[in-house]
């Protein structure tokens, strides 16, 4: 199990068993999107997120 | 099973704690004072407890010795009778603002009279666990907390524990609160169709419960302007301020991070996705929970912190049943478990 931190967040991410280059993850602490870059050693970069209407 | 009773139970504050106690596994709730309720069961004040007791009002003069007395009576009584009371109860929790400040000329500043029994203001803890959990555990008597106070001290203590803002600064919170910091008592600006639907600021500086912020904070450049908002329940502070120079969204994350791990009922929201991203009162109804969020510009080194609580709970009786869990060896968490309502 490797393990990433957030560059939005710093928040410590487990990578789950199979996850490949390109997947796309979720930080659970601070929700942004990440994409992982490589595996090993782990790294991932903030991924484009889609803009919401957030009820304004 | 360790014994309880409330003097004073006919508020909404003495309501939320017997809703508390009848739920929690070590207390037996032995008897409720009211003077102007005496005789009537409680259910018929609190109409939630229907069917979960089948207590009545007791005569505060006929209250028996128990382990521990909650005192949640209107502020000022409490300091009269204290005396009287620690014989009544070995470890005393007061939801009141009576043993809340620790200097007596500090209180007759914000109090704007005299304290009754000043002697007894170094015998209490302030009821905050997230500021003073180590002297709970040894503690007799722990005081209540101000609901905005409880607001405002936890949307501060990751930036002052993590020493983050420039105390030089101003530091201005906005509050925005709920009826029911009013009372169950109402007036004629408490009336439905003066009350609804309004965005009133009430005290735009000056409010009693800045004291507590000054004493446990540390800080003295500080004040705190409330609203009312059309919400029974909920407090929201907003909370403005500068960080020290080079101070970044990181070094706060790690600070919020902290505060979040070393409390059980301290969450961060600051989210990305999702319909609440920010701390936001009305999800925490009937709950312990403080919800932390913050937003920093980096430019200008500008932070917004913000607090939701509930403060008939976490602002309350809430914080009153975590002070006992930590005054009585019991896990911190014991009969606070509930989560809130989605959606309500």
């Amino acid at each position: 199990m490797s393990a990433v931190t957030c560059p939005e967040c710093e928040a410590q991410i487990e990578l789950a068993a199979g996850t490949d280059v390109g997947e796309i993850i979720v930080c659970s602490d601070c929700g942004v999107d990440l994409e992982v870059t490589a595996l090993e050693p782990a790294t991932v970069q903030l991924a484009p997120m889609e803009q919401e209407d957030w009820g304004e | 099973m360790t014994s309880a009773s409330i003097i004073g139970g006919s508020g909404y504050g003495g309501g939320e704690l017997l809703r508390l106690l009848l739920d929690h596994p070590n207390v037996e709730v032995k008897q409720v004072t009211s003077r102007s309720r005496m005789g009537e069961y409680v259910y018929q004040t609190h109409p939630n407890l229907r069917k979960r007791t089948q207590l009545k009002f007791s005569d505060p003069s006929q209250l028996e010795p128990v382990d521990i007395l909650f005192l949640a009576q209107p502020h000022g009584q409490a300091q009269h009778n204290i005396e009287e009371y620690a014989k009544l109860g070995t470890k005393i929790i007061d939801l009141a603002a009576d043993f809340r400040l620790r200097d007596e000329a500090f209180y007759e500043k914000w109090y704007g009279e005299k304290h009754a029994a000043p002697a007894w203001l170094s015998k209490f803890v302030y009821g905050l666990p997230e500021l003073h959990r180590a002297e709970m555990a040894t503690a007799s008597h722990i005081s209540g907390v101000g609901c905005n106070a409880t607001a405002s001290n936890l949307a501060l203590l990751p930036l002052v524990k993590a020493d983050l803002i420039d105390l030089n600064s101003s530091i201005i919170i906005e509050l925005k609160v709920g009826s029911s910091e009013g009372g169950a008592e109402g007036n004629s600006a408490s009336h439905h169709p003066e009350r609804a639907s309004v965005i009133r600021t009430f005290s735009s500086f000056g409010h009693r419960h800045t004291a507590e912020v000054i004493q446990e904070m540390g800080v003295t450049n500080v004040s705190l302007t409330m609203t009312a908002v059309d919400l029974v329940r909920g407090v929201l502070a907003t909370a403005h301020a500068k960080v020290k120079q080079g101070v970044t969204t990181k070094d706060l994350w790690k600070a919020y991070r902290v505060a979040a791990n070393e409390n059980p009922f301290i969450r961060i929201v600051k989210e990305q996705r999702g319909i609440y991203r920010v701390p936001e009162p009305k999800i925490l109804a009937g709950s312990n929970y403080a919800d932390l969020g913050f937003e920093l510009d980096e430019s200008n080194g500008h932070i917004v912190s913000m607090c939701a609580i509930d403060n008939l709970m976490k602002g309350a009786s809430g914080s009153a049943v975590q002070c006992m869990n930590l005054m009585m060896g019991w896990d911190e968490t014991l009969g606070l478990e509930f989560p809130g309502l989605h959606p309500i």
